[in-house]
C-alpha cells in the first residue's frame, strides 16, 4: 500500500485542477467497480452495487490539495500569487511548486534574509527561472501545487498532500479488497474540499445517500507544546465525534465504534476544534444525511511534510472494510 | 441612459423592488416569460430560435439588483437615527455622507462633531459606524417617528453623471452591480440558439442569497455571472498586482473566494475576445465573491464563470466606470453566447 500512497501524494492536483490525480485514481479502480463517472464539478464517482437490501452509502475522500494561484507576472518574469486553500506563509519561502504543465518554480521573498519576521503575502513571489514576462512559461490564473517527495520512515511516512491522498489510498484499498456487501456503496473522490467542501456539496446532491462517511486526515496533539488534543499518531484510526463544521450522527458513531470493537481494531475518538471535512457538506445535503468521518491522524497538516503512521493507515482500511461489510444499523 | 436610471434607483439588499420595476419595463418586449420568486429574484426566460440537442443549452445569466447600504435600527431621543450596515462597508466611508431614508426618501446626513471639537488624538482614528448616526433634521424622537420607522432602508444619495466625455468615465453609486444588470438587459435584446434564463437576483451583498434559490429552480447547464468588480489601478508604492485596470476591457474571473471558474467557459471568453479583437483582462486577485459562488454549487453543480465591468471605489457612495469597458463587456458576452451555440468540449 506504500507504493499506492507514494504515487498518490506525488501526483499534481491542487483544488480546481484535479484532472491528473483523477486520471490516476480512475485507472487504479475502474476494473473493480460496476460503474464509474465524473460529474459536473469533476468528482470521480465509483459505484459498487450491493447484494442485498442494505443502505445506500457514500464514502468520500478528497483528491485536491492546497496550492497557489498566479495573479500577476511582472516585467522581469516574477509571478505574484494568491492562495488556494489554507496555505500559511510560514511554509513558503524557499519551497518549490509545480504547475500542471510540469513547470517548476521556487518561492522567493522581497528583502529575503534581512528580516526575521514572517513574510507578508505581498512580499512573496514565484520564480520559474524566466528572464522576462515574455519568456515566462506560466500565465495569470495558472495554479501550482507543492513539490516534495514521499519518504518511507518505516513506521511513519511523510509527504506533501497526505491531506487527503492518504484518505484516497484508504478508500481505494478498501474498494480493491471489498468482497460482496449488502450495501450499495458509492466511493467518491471529491474536488475542491480545501476551498470549502464544494465538490462534496454537489456530489451528495446527485447520489442522495442514506449514510455518508468522509475519510480525511485530522490534527494531533502529540508533538512538543502542541495544542492539547486527544489524538496521537500510532494509536489507530480516529472516529470523529465533532469538528467545527459538524457533529457526527450518533448512529454513525455507534456503527463505527462497534465495527472497530467487533474486529479488534484499535481506535481513538476525535474532537477537532478547528477545521472540517466533506462530512460537513454531506450531512446538510437535501433533507439531511446521517454523516460521520473516519480520520487518519496526521502531523504538520497543510505543510509540505505531513506525517502519518502506517499502522493507523492499515487500521483505517480495516475499519472502513469492517464498516461496509455487514448490515448497517443506525438506530 | 439605462445605466443612469439603474444607478440612481434605490435597492439596498432585501428592498430591490424599484430596481426590478425599471428592469422589467425595459426587458418586457425582449423576453418570453418571467416571474418573481419568493426571494424577489426576477427570473426571465428567452426561448431559443431553434431547438437544439447541443450542451449546454439552458444557460443562466445572473446579475444582482441589490446594493450595499444601511438600515435604521433605532431612533434616538434627539431625533437622530441609529443604523446598521447592510453588506460590506468600510466604516471610514460613512462620515459626512448624504443619504435617503425609507420609502418616503427622507433626506439625511451622517454627521459628526466638527474638527474644532475633536481632540487631537481622536483625529487620527477612524470613527466606528456604531458611534455615528443619521440626522434627518428632526427635533426629537416623536417628530422623527412621523418620517421614518425602524427597519427603513437607507441608501446613499448620489447622482449619476459624466466625469470626462473623452474617456467616457462616469460616476454613480451601485455600479456593483447595476452595471451587470445593464449588461444583461443589453444581452436580452438579441436572440440566441440557447435557452437564456436571465436572473436579476436579490441579496447578493448579504451572502449570495437570491442566486442560491434562483439557480436551484432554474437548474441550468451553465452560468455566466455579470458584475461590477474591484478596480485598484491608482498609483501605489509598487504595483505588484492591480486587481483590474479601468479602460482595459471586461475582467474575467479565474478564481475568487467563492468559486473556481469553469476552465472551458474562461477559454470560451478568451478565445472570443481574441477572435473579435475585444480588449479583456483577468481579475488578478483571489478576492471577493459573486453569485457564481452559490450558482456553481446548485444541485449537482453548474459550470460557471464571472465577467465584470471594472469599477473604481466599489462598496462606497460613489464609484467610477468606463463606458467603453461597459460596451466591450456587452460585445464580449454577446459574441461568447453565439460561440456557445456550438457547444462546449
Amino acid at each position: 500500500m506504500k507504493d499506492l500512497i507514494k504515487t498518490l501524494v506525488e501526483t499534481y492536483g491542487p483544488s480546481g485542477n484535479e484532472e491528473q490525480i483523477r486520471g490516476l485514481i480512475e485507472e487504479t479502480i475502474s476494473d473493480h467497480v460496476e460503474e464509474i463517472q465524473v460529474d459536473t464539478m469533476g468528482n470521480l464517482i465509483a459505484h459498487k452495487e450491493g447484494t442485498g437490501d442494505g443502505k445506500r452509502v457514500m464514502i468520500a475522500a478528497h483528491m485536491d490539495e492546497i496550492g497557489l494561484v498566479v495573479t500577476h507576472i511582472d516585467d522581469d518574469g516574477f509571478a505574484r500569487f494568491g492562495r488556494v486553500g489554507g496555505v500559511s506563509p510560514i511554509t513558503l519561502v524557499g519551497n518549490r511548486v509545480l504547475f500542471a504543465d510540469s513547470t517548476t518554480g521556487v518561492i522567493g521573498c522581497e528583502k529575503w534574509l534581512r528580516s526575521s519576521k514572517l513574510p507578508e503575502w505581498e512580499e512573496l513571489f514565484i520564480d520559474v527561472g524566466a528572464t522576462s514576462q515574455k519568456d515566462c512559461p506560466i500565465d495569470v490564473g495558472n495554479i501550482a501545487g507543492f513539490v516534495r517527495s514521499f519518504v518511507d520512515m518505516g513506521k511513519r511516512m511523510v509527504a506533501k498532500s497526505m491531506d487527503d491522498r492518504v484518505g484516497c489510498a484508504v478508500v481505494i484499498q478498501t474498494l480493491l479488497n471489498m468482497e460482496d456487501s449488502p450495501n450499495d456503496v458509492y466511493f467518491v473522490f471529491t474536488v475542491q474540499e480545501e476551498l470549502g467542501t464544494r465538490g462534496a456539496t454537489a456530489a451528495t446532491f446527485g447520489i442522495e445517500p442514506d449514510v455518508a462517511v468522509a475519510v480525511d486526515v485530522t490534527s494531533v496533539g502529540d508533538t512538543p507544546e502542541a495544542h492539547p488534543m486527544a489524538v496521537s499518531l500510532g494509536d489507530g484510526p480516529a472516529i470523529k465525534v465533532m469538528d467545527s463544521g459538524m457533529l457526527t450522527h450518533p448512529g454513525v458513531k455507534r456503527w463505527m465504534i462497534e465495527a472497530a470493537e467487533d474486529a479488534d481494531i484499535p481506535y481513538q475518538l476525535e474532537v477537532l476544534e478547528r477545521g472540517s471535512t466533506d462530512a460537513r457538506a454531506m450531512q446538510l445535503s437535501r433533507i439531511g444525511v446521517a454523516a460521520g468521518c473516519l480520520s487518519i491522524p496526521c502531523r504538520y497538516v497543510h505543510t509540505p511534510s505531513e506525517m502519518v503512521d502506517y499502522g493507523d493507515v492499515q487500521g483505517s482500511v480495516d475499519l472502513l472494510s469492517a464498516m461496509l461489510g455487514g448490515e448497517i444499523d443506525l438506530s | 441612459m439605462l445605466l443612469e436610471a439603474l444607478s440612481n434607483a434605490r435597492g439596498v439588499s432585501g428592498n430591490e423592488d424599484q430596481v426590478r420595476d425599471i428592469i422589467l419595463q425595459e426587458i418586457r418586449g425582449y423576453i418570453d416569460t418571467y416571474r418573481v420568486d419568493a426571494l424577489g429574484n426576477l427570473l426571465c426566460v428567452k426561448k431559443p430560435r431553434h431547438a437544439s440537442e447541443k450542451w449546454p443549452h439552458k444557460v443562466m445569466i445572473a446579475a444582482h439588483m441589490d446594493e450595499i447600504g444601511l438600515i435604521v435600527t433605532g431612533i434616538n431621543e434627539n431625533g437622530t437615527l441609529r443604523f446598521d450596515k447592510v453588506g460590506g462597508i468600510d466604516d471610514r466611508i460613512l462620515l459626512s455622507k448624504q443619504v435617503l431614508v425609507g420609502e418616503k426618501e427622507v433626506p439625511g446626513v451622517i454627521g459628526y462633531r466638527p474638527i474644532h471639537l475633536i481632540a487631537k488624538d481622536e483625529r487620527d482614528k477612524a470613527i466606528e459606524a456604531d458611534k455615528l448616526s443619521i440626522d434627518i433634521g428632526a427635533s426629537d424622537e416623536e417628530s422623527a417617528k412621523e418620517l421614518v420607522t425602524v427597519g427603513d432602508y437607507v441608501s446613499f444619495r448620489t447622482a449619476f453623471g459624466a466625469l470626462d466625455e473623452e474617456s467616457r468615465t462616469v460616476k454613480g453609486k451601485a455600479f456593483d452591480d447595476r452595471a451587470g444588470c445593464a449588461v444583461l438587459i443589453e444581452l436580452l435584446k438579441e436572440t440566441y440558439d440557447l435557452e437564456i434564463h436571465a436572473a436579476f437576483t436579490t441579496q447578493e451583498e448579504v451572502g449570495l442569497r437570491g442566486a442560491r434559490v434562483a439557480s436551484y429552480s432554474i437548474n441550468p447547464d451553465a452560468a455566466f455571472v455579470l458584475e461590477g468588480t474591484i478596480c485598484d489601478d491608482l498609483p501605489k508604492k509598487k504595483d505588484t498586482s492591480p486587481v483590474t485596470e479601468l479602460g482595459k476591457g471586461p475582467a474575467i474571473t479565474f478564481m475568487d473566494r467563492s468559486f473556481v471558474a469553469d476552465r472551458r467557459l474562461v477559454e470560451l471568453l478568451v478565445t472570443t475576445a481574441k477572435q473579435m479583437d475585444i480588449p479583456y483582462q483577468f481579475k488578478r486577485a483571489v478576492a471577493g465573491g459573486t453569485d457564481a459562488g452559490a450558482i456553481h454549487l446548485a444541485r449537482e453543480g453548474v459550470p460557471s464563470v464571472t465577467v465584470s465591468v471594472p469599477s473604481r471605489y466599489i462598496h462606497a457612495p460613489v464609484s467610477l466606470l468606463s463606458l467603453s469597458d461597459f460596451d466591450h463587456t456587452v460585445q464580449l458576452l454577446r459574441a461568447a453566447l453565439y460561440n456557445l451555440e456550438g457547444g462546449l468540449p
